[in-house]
């Protein structure tokens, strides 16, 4: 099958390209791109229309398939909050073409059987791709190393005890060692568990008036110096998740002027909303790391206008009603987020705080680079994975439209800007929306 | 004069005309506790229940009488465990209390914003007995009543809070209270005690109690609950005895007039000396009195009673 996307604008941050060209798909590749691609095959004969469909793309933006690299698929084990199936219907409705899935499922992904069971999975269901990241110690304990050669044979891209920081410094530092000598990213969940205990929400004046136990931000700030310290003294690389702090930010941008192996990505949902969003006990709302101060907010958002932030992840988190539908202090941390991510991030853009290009970059040629994985750029030969933006289209948030199984958003009702109108993986459609 | 509101969640939302009119209602009804015989027929028919998550006598018991004197029914339910603990969540317990048809529904629990999710959930009136570490305000009200009775005004009065803010709902519902109504209110504890920004609270924040207690016109303390020990919130009760407790000595740096007040359960020798909570200052038991009172006026107000 052959498809030709016709008259969008292109932004393709891995050339970099930014023009109104049209894009030739074949056999799940690109194969060309050009100008009137379209008339010049006809003119020699080379090529007969009918085998071709076209995409009149005119007023849209076509950029290489956006990737989320950091989601909670649930499957195995909590089936009832989400499953691969449903996860990867709202990745391709949102606009993703592939997503990193965390390990803490049950069982947790710390061994090569569910991280094939996930990908055979994610292949039936026959979507967008799917990435496993496994666990860095078995069952995310913080005892003992899983086994990360076999894991990366097995197809896991990446290593994380995501949810359940590593505590233990030293075995963070092996684990880091040993995955850079396979080439493998670890991607670091940055809580100290002693200085977030009990907590509900940020420490801050919002958890002051309203009584619950605060997190402080530098709960997160010790570990994410501890991290980096690390990757310095061994010469590895580390990858910061979920950033919320105006300290990371500023611990990342000095430790990448030191020349250290340092990236990091940060979540819609914290450049976004502060601890405000907290005040009526909306458990929905409730988030970790959680939502910080307006100072947090505005170094999120200028760690990312400057590039100390590498890489928007929604860290997509669904949970059932009776997850959440409880007293705050008893209800579960996290935020749906694939089918709103893409259009919190185009704010950025309206705001003027990135380029369109610096915003793909964030969200499908960085994380490609760091999970090492095919996509984040259009370039011939490359695998056909592109998102197509419709920058006009005006739409609300409504959770109960949802393909995720996961209704728990802050964002329901919000009016946004801009979405993605077509999702396609491996050169099929996947997502389209008329 | 009808107070509007379906709820009474917290401090924080009540205006200067809700609460003189909630402490005026229950001026009215302190007589009715002198009677020979208690009780008025105000609220017959209106059932009361008194769902108490967390454990309590003097509030839960507070409210029993207060409702009984209106000629209320009454029920109490307690439950030891959480809600999540037990496998029934809170909403689900709520909603089979709410097909029982009562009329208001006093809650405690241990979690902060309890009392908002039953409100948002249920068309009954329901009353915040104390959530989490976030408000208890009828005891503020109590508290606001017997000072308006000892002094006369609260507009004007310093006012301070000495122990750990941090986990006091009493002290956030008397800052919202005592400051909306003119109070000037000074806060006292050591650092872990006290929670960050609580100055926006508009409250001034002290690290020794002498600063906080130098020309009071009242003195709240507040209970220390032992379990914190192990917290590290302080090192030990004899040190916090010592340093923070209430005393003849550090209580001469107050007004002659002072108040001393304390929720209660009081632990005689800790936060308290057992001859000032005896002595000529203390209005520990008029609280007790007036929280009855207090309790009476909100039944009838948020039954649909005028003032």
């Amino acid at each position: 099958m052959r498809l030709l996307l016709r008259g969008a604008r292109v932004v393709d941050p891995s050339q970099p390209i930014d023009e109104k060209i049209d894009i030739l798909i074949e056999n799940g590749k690109i194969v060309r791109m050009g100008k009137n691609i379209y008339k010049a095959k006809t003119q020699n004969g080379e090529e007969s229309p009918s085998t071709l469909k076209t995409l009149d793309l005119r007023g849209k933006i076509v950029v290489p398939g956006l990737i989320d690299m950091h989601t909670h698929l649930r499957e195995p084990g909590f089936e009832y909050k989400e499953t691969i199936q449903t996860g990867c219907e709202a990745a391709a409705a949102g606009g993703f073409t592939a997503v990193a899935c965390m390990p803490n499922t049950n069982p947790v992904n710390d061994n090569r059987s569910v991280t094939e069971s996930i990908i055979r999975r994610a292949r039936e269901c026959n979507l967008c791709h799917v990435y496993p990241v496994a666990a860095i110690s078995r069952r995310s304990e913080g005892a003992a190393l899983a086994e990360f050669w076999d894991l990366k044979d097995a197809g896991a891209v990446a290593f994380s005890d995501d949810g359940k920081p590593v505590m233990n410094a030293a075995l963070m530092r092996r684990a880091m060692e040993y995955a850079c000598s396979l080439d493998m990213p670890v991607i670091s969940h940055c809580e100290d568990l002693h200085l977030s205990a009990g907590g509900a929400m940020n420490e801050g004046f919002v958890s002051t008036e309203l009584g619950l136990h605060g997190i402080p931000s530098m709960a997160e700030e010790v570990m994410a110096a501890r991290d980096i310290l690390i990757a310095e003294f061994t010469g590895t690389a580390i990858h910061i998740a979920h950033v919320s702090t105006a300290g990371t930010v500023r611990l990342i941008r000095e430790a990448k002027v030191r020349g250290i192996r340092v990236t990091a990505e940060t979540a819609p949902h914290y450049f976004t909303l502060t601890d405000e969003a907290v005040r009526e006990f909306d458990v929905n709302a409730k988030v970790n790391p959680p939502l910080r101060g307006v100072e947090d907010v505005a170094a999120v958002r200028e760690g990312l206008r400057d590039g100390t932030i590498d890489v928007i992840a929604g860290d997509h988190a669904p949970h059932a009603m009776t997850d959440k539908d409880v007293e705050f202090d008893e209800a579960a941390f996290g935020m749906v987020a694939l089918e709103t991510s893409l259009g919190l991030s185009l704010k950025l853009v309206s705001d003027g705080i990135l380029t369109l290009d610096q915003l793909i970059r964030k969200m499908s040629t960085a994380p490609a680079r760091i999970l090492r994985i095919p996509g984040g750029t259009l370039k011939a030969g490359a695998v056909a994975d592109v998102t197509v933006i419709d920058p006009a289209a005006v739409w609300t948030v409504d959770r109960d439209r949802f393909r995720s199984r996961g209704r728990n958003t802050p964002f329901h009702g919000w009016d946004m800007k801009g979405k993605s109108v077509m999702t396609i993986v491996g050169g099929k459609i996947r997502h389209h929306e008329p | 004069m009808r107070l509007t509101k379906k709820d009474l969640l917290g401090m924080k939302d009540l205006s200067i005309d809700e609460i003189n009119l909630i402490l005026d209602t229950a001026e009215s009804f302190i007589e009715v506790s002198t009677r020979e015989i208690k009780k008025v027929p105000t609220l017959r028919g209106k059932m009361i229940i008194n769902l108490f998550m967390e454990p309590s006598t003097r509030t839960r018991t507070s409210f029993e009488i207060a409702g009984k004197r209106l000629s209320a029914d009454t029920i109490n339910i307690s439950a030891s465990t959480s809600s999540a603990v037990k496998g029934e969540t809170l909403i689900d317990m709520a909603r089979n209390l709410e097909a029982m048809n009562p009329d208001v529904i006093v809650i405690r629990h241990g979690a902060s914003g309890a009392p908002h999710l039953l409100a948002k959930r249920i068309r009954q009136s329901v009353i915040n007995a104390g959530d989490g570490a976030h408000e208890h305000p009828t005891q503020a009200l109590l508290d606001m009543m017997t000072i308006k009775a000892k002094k006369g005004r609260i507009a004007g009065l310093k006012a301070a809070i000495v122990g750990d803010i941090a986990h006091s709902r009493v002290a956030r519902s008397n800052i919202y209270g005592l400051t909306r109504m003119g109070a000037q209110v000074a806060v006292a504890g050591p650092a872990t005690m006290l929670p960050r920004f609580i100055e926006q609270m508009g409250v001034t924040v002290h690290h020794r109690i002498e600063d906080a207690i130098r020309g009071a016109d009242i003195i709240m303390m507040l209970r220390i609950q032992m379990e914190r020990e192990h917290q590290n919130i302080f090192p030990s009760l004899r040190e916090y005895a010592k340093y923070f407790g209430l005393n003849r000595k550090n209580i001469r740096l107050a007004k002659d007039d002072v108040l001393v007040m304390h929720p209660g359960p009081i632990n005689r020798g800790i936060e308290i000396a057992p001859d000032i909570a005896d002595g000529p200052a203390s209005v520990i038991l008029e609280q007790v009195t007036n929280g009855v009172a207090v309790r009476m006026a909100l039944l009838y107000l948020l039954s649909g009673g005028k003032a």
